[in-house]
């Protein structure tokens, strides 16, 4: 049997949406459990830490781009810069250093 | 649209302008993965504005290029979209308890991880249309970035695109670092987290976990660790 694409995004499609929009519809009370509040206040911490730490470091060509663009986020963050800022004095220095990396080795 | 909702509905176009630039990017680069899977630009396009993310997109390309069955597909997009679960569940609770169920049903459709970490970084309870207008700006860059990777794929030079993916993270150390500066317990989770992410990804036999995988496991058991270790009282703020 030939697998038609647009059954397959239809079942991507389906599968991502219900896993989204279950919590949000089904818990519609503020939940007093101190552990859960607890553990769901930090989530969001937690998750978009490891998402960004080491993935940032291949995201780039080179390691040591990203690595510098790793810490200017971290010191203009740090500054309380906007979110705006830090995404494009990030890509700035990957640029950057990108240049003078390939340049260096011409 | 009164007032407040029109101020929230600004104010999340402008936040969302640094999404949608990150998105151009990477659903770019997710793009040249549909095409790779024989998707016609169309094809991606669709999968990008029914799905909005980027792992769960990949991994379905990439079992479309198998030839997965549909069972294979739906299992492969439940595990690597789990931590969206997560997302929702800590969400829930910025939401009012009066909020109306429709409201709910379309915030559903964009939970990606830049929107949510934007979301639920607002003080107090999250206007909807705070969220509408990031997605207004976002969501197209996510889906015109992937119908341009699908038919330009490889026009586009090799150093913009590299510089442009850094652009995503660089957002995320924005809205995890600020409190990081005033909340000790943060800053020690958001270092921790990043430690372990670090060992799990490179330590010999752990490292073959898939990243979506990852991320689940880590949150789970770092957050709830905290939670007990440093329950947060009274209110969350």
């Amino acid at each position: 049997m030939a697998n038609n694409i647009y059954i397959y995004i239809l079942i991507m499609a389906a599968v991502t949406y219900l896993i989204r929009v279950l919590p949000l519809t089904l818990i519609r009370k503020e939940i007093k459990n101190t552990t859960i509040k607890s553990f769901l206040y930090y989530v969001p911490y937690v998750t978009l830490a490891v998402m960004t730490f080491p993935a940032i470091l291949s995201a780039t060509d080179s390691v040591i781009s990203a690595g510098v663009a790793f810490a200017v986020a971290i010191l203009l963050a740090w500054f309380n810069k906007s979110l705006f800022q830090v995404a494009v004095f990030s890509c700035l220095s990957v640029f950057i250093i990108e240049m003078i990396i390939s340049f260096l080795q011409l | 649209m009164n007032n407040s909702n029109l101020y929230w509905f600004r104010k999340g176009l402008n936040n969302g302008i640094p999404i949608a630039l990150g998105y151009l990017a990477v659903s770019f680069t997710l793009g040249i993965a549909a095409k790779n899977a024989e998707l016609t630009a169309f094809q991606g396009a669709l999968a990008s504005i029914t799905c909005h993310a980027s792992a769960g997109e990949f991994a379905g390309f990439t079992c479309i290029a198998a030839l997965s069955t549909y069972a294979e597909i739906a299992i492969m997009e439940l595990i690597i979209n789990a931590r969206y679960f997560l997302m929702s569940c800590s969400l829930s609770q910025k939401l009012d308890s009066g909020m109306k169920f429709f409201h709910r049903l379309i915030m559903g459709l964009f939970v990606t991880d830049e929107i949510f970490g934007l979301t639920v970084s607002v003080p107090e309870k999250l206007n909807p249309f705070y969220m509408y207008g990031i997605a207004a700006i976002a969501s197209p860059g996510w889906v015109i970035g992937t119908y341009l990777g699908v038919l330009f794929g490889n026009i586009l030079p090799v150093s913009v695109v590299s510089a442009l993916s850094v652009g995503l993270y660089g957002m995320f150390i924005a809205i995890i670092i600020p409190p990081s500066r005033k909340n000790k317990v943060i800053a020690g989770l958001v270092a921790v987290s990043m430690t372990l992410s670090c060992i799990v990804s490179y330590a010999p036999v752990v490292r073959n976990i898939a990243s979506g995988t990852r991320i689940i496991i880590l949150t789970v058991v770092i957050s709830l660790t905290a939670a007990i270790l440093f329950p947060v009282k009274e209110s969350r703020s």
